[in-house]
């Protein structure tokens, strides 16, 4: 039914149609016809945040936990450039996004007007696509198109900026259809002669291994089911990239634990030692092939991607399948059966006797303490006292990131929100925000740094307004713990500025900002702080302090390949290990 | 399928900074005329760190506001395969073709190239102006503007020999490429 109304009707209007329910941002001069327009109706509930990189971390939350496009609206200039890093955070992670900036009138645009920038340049390196609005006619298909942009084949953020004329102006809005888009039509169906080859190549396989990614996740709840079904067929061992966690569940029993840098003993020697590599929605990122040219070297490699630019990027496959994994995985798992396949049980039998082997390591291991709480056991008893529940995590980026990773066990998608391929300090808090108002039945903790949760404190009192009894879990160790341990490792132990000095009190913190804050130094206390943590009704701010010096591990060395890896337990001395090339690589 | 291509290059690849077969190729590319189109591309090719050797871009269809740009690059094949991807991504683009992969097409560029001389210098660029079909497009009594067009080697030619003549300066237009044969891209 088209309708005459304004620009900024027709922005609510199509964000309504487009099955939006919240909306962060943050308002302005810009952007005042839509928070006019939004003040007028009930079906959306505006976010007000404190930052507008806020409001791209929410939207991203709400997204990954609910598999809904998140929305975001920002004014033009300072709003838009706020926003840049979460939008680029979306671009990395493939999380589909719809950013709406105000734009100064068309009239204006090129003089230096206040509060201007370029937008669409700005930002055109950091989306999948953006728009500049230059005419009321062209709005109501560029909302649409937006949200099927964002939304298909790889997601991804689009940015619409909208000029303030062109909100005020009236025009002919017309509702979503069937959008039937000139040149954006990703593949969804994978190659059914592909697939079948890659399922002989299976049959075939003596030490094969999943390598699954974001990729399951973004291709919805049906994806992970298949993915499970496929597994259980197969028999074969299954590990996921830190951006898959949940789409198999951790306490299947062919789970491997996570793979890469920080990965397990058993998932990365798998990798290295396996025969036929299966990799599905993931992309081969430095963080978990360690040195290319010792990456599975033993290896066949099948590659099922949505993203024809992400085959052979890095690591050139022998197959590859170009699809959406949910459509690829039904069509294994159906071939599978219907063609009677099985896969070699005697030389899978002795793929696991090695891989039990590795398993036996336990390289997730630590030294316990009573004195001291360690890292890896807060996180380890969170997990236990959260069991059972819907819980759903988010992160900010470090060490807490990695033991969360390694110690949180994760038996569904989208209860897992962390910044992976940007690595975004900050992310946590207003991602934790919009996981929350998508999921106001979860518990929603995020497990935080001391120095990570400061980049966005400030939205504890988004937070505070909007009810949400997010549980910010934070491991103080009082450094900027991934970088303290760099400085460890590569630079004899001068720890240039990563100490955080002049902490704020957090519990006080809490308190200011209207919420709950807790402290909990004494191992022997934590189980019962954390048990009054989930319990309470509000938001709460735990200050979990930690030992100060505790390494992530197990740990690739930067420039090493994936089965020399740093064991909890290895003596030696870590600095010695890597390599001059290594140091540069981070 | 691509067992023989070993990884493309990155940071992290130990074969990083490592000489590798660089090939030139050309690569067609249909796009929607509209704001921003060209700054996705290069902005591709500058983010990425591909080479661009020349890039010319037009209007190709009016009605249908369809523009094709060419590009010129080099790099390893599994370099070019990933531009070519890349290309794919972005919205606005309808077909990305590698012609170079294909059985035979045709680029020309124009070139407008300024020669300053006097006595036999000045009948020795005219008769070397002849021999490449250059035409003369102005003449004073001490220069020459020849108009050349063709495929970049054969501009790069008579630029040589008109350099100890007394070349001035040079503009090109970059190249353009299409298909032999009756199939469209």
């Amino acid at each position: 039914m088209s309708k005459t109304m304004t620009g900024a009707e027709m922005v609510v209007q199509a964000l309504q149609d487009q099955g939006v329910t919240h909306l962060f941002g943050y308002p302005g001069g810009a952007v005042l016809p839509i928070y006019d327009a939004l003040f007028h109706q009930t079906k959306i509930q505006h976010v007000l945040v404190r930052h507008e990189q806020g409001a791209a971390h929410a939207a991203e939350g709400y997204a990954r936990s609910s598999g809904k496009v998140g929305c975001l609206l920002v004014t033009s200039g300072p709003g838009a450039t706020n926003a840049v890093t979460g939008l680029t955070d979306a671009l990395m992670d493939s999380i589909p996004v719809v950013c709406i900036t105000g734009q100064v009138p068309t009239h204006l645009i090129g003089s230096d007007a206040f509060q201007e920038c370029d937008t669409v340049g700005i930002t055109r390196h950091c989306t999948k696509h953006n728009y500049l609005v230059r005419k009321i006619e062209d709005l109501p298909r560029i909302l649409h198109e937006a949200f099927y942009i964002a939304r298909s084949g790889r997601p991804g953020p689009v940015v619409i900026d909208i000029p303030k004329d062109v909100q005020f102006a009236s025009g002919t809005y017309q509702p979503p259809k069937n959008i039937q888009h000139k040149t954006y039509h990703p593949q969804l169906k994978g190659d059914l002669g592909k697939i079948k080859h890659a399922l002989a190549m299976m049959a075939k396989a003596k030490k094969p291994v999943f390598y699954t990614g974001g990729g399951v996740i973004n291709a919805g709840p049906a994806a992970s089911t298949l993915l499970r079904e496929l597994v259980a067929q197969t028999g074969f061992p299954i590990t996921s990239t830190l951006m898959g966690l949940g789409a198999y569940p951790a306490t299947g029993k062919n789970w491997l634990g996570m793979l890469g840098m920080h990965g397990s003993y058993e998932a990365n020697n798998a990798m290295h030692d396996c025969d036929l590599m299966i990799a599905v929605g993931a992309r081969f990122d430095d963080r978990i092939t360690g040195r290319l040219d010792a990456f599975a070297p033993y290896s066949k490699k099948i590659h099922i991607d949505i993203d024809p630019s992400s085959i052979n990027k890095n690591v050139a496959v022998d197959l590859a399948i170009v699809g959406d994994c949910a459509h690829v995985l039904e069509d294994m798992v159906r071939l599978w059966r219907s063609e009677s396949l099985s896969a070699d049980k005697k030389a899978l039998a002795d793929w696991w006797s090695q891989i039990d082997r590795w398993r036996a390591r336990k390289s997730f291991g630590y030294r316990k303490s009573d004195r001291t709480i360690k890292p890896q056991y807060a996180v380890e008893r969170l997990y236990e006292l959260t069991k059972g529940r819907k819980t759903l995590i988010t992160t900010e980026v470090g060490q807490h990131q990695m033991w969360a990773a390694q110690h949180f066990h994760f038996e569904e998608p989208n209860r897992w929100m962390t910044s992976g391929g940007l690595g975004t300090m900050g992310y946590g808090l207003p991602a934790a925000i919009g996981a929350q108002l998508a999921n106001r039945d979860a518990l929603v903790v995020d497990i935080a740094g001391e120095a990570s949760i400061l980049m966005n404190i400030q939205e504890l009192s988004t937070a505070k307004q909007y009810r949400c009894p997010v549980k910010i879990f934070i491991l103080n160790n009082e450094y900027m713990g991934m970088v303290r341990q760099w400085q460890e490792l590569l630079h004899g132990g001068r720890y240039s500025s990563s100490y955080s000095e002049a902490l704020p009190d957090f519990v006080k913190l809490a308190e200011a900002y209207g919420l709950k804050g807790m402290r909990c130094s004494n191992p022997a206390d934590l189980d019962a702080a954390i048990q009054e943590m989930i319990d309470s009704p509000e938001g709460v701010v735990f200050d979990c302090i930690v030992d100060k010096s505790e390494n992530c591990l197990p740990m690739i060395p930067s420039g090493k390949a994936h089965n020399e890896m740093i064991l909890p337990d290895t003596d030696e001395d870590i600095g010695n290990v890597i390599d001059d090339k290594g140091k540069m690589l981070v | 399928m691509n067992a023989q291509t070993p990884a493309a290059l990155s940071p992290y690849s130990s074969s990083a900074g490592k000489a590798s077969r660089t090939e030139t190729h050309t690569l067609s590319v249909l796009v929607d005329n509209e704001p921003g189109v060209l700054a996705r591309v290069v902005g591709l090719f500058s983010g990425r760190g591909y080479n661009i050797e020349s890039l010319t871009v037009a209007e190709v269809a009016h009605a249908q506001a369809l523009s094709r740009i060419t590009i010129v690059t080099t790099g390893a094949p599994e370099t070019i395969e990933q531009i070519s991807h890349q290309l794919e991504r972005i919205v606005p683009i309808h077909k990305v073709t590698d012609l170079s992969l294909l059985d035979g097409f045709l680029q020309r560029e124009l070139a407008m190239i300024k020669v300053r001389g006097k006595g036999e210098a000045r009948t020795e660029a005219l008769r070397l102006g002849e021999a490449f079909r250059a035409r003369v497009i102005d003449a004073t009594t001490e220069s020459f503007i020849f108009e050349l067009t063709g495929a970049p080697k054969k501009i790069d030619d008579f630029v040589e020999l008109m350099r100890p003549i007394g070349l001035v300066e040079v503009a090109r237009t970059g190249v353009a490429a299409i298909t032999r044969g009756p199939q469209g891209m």
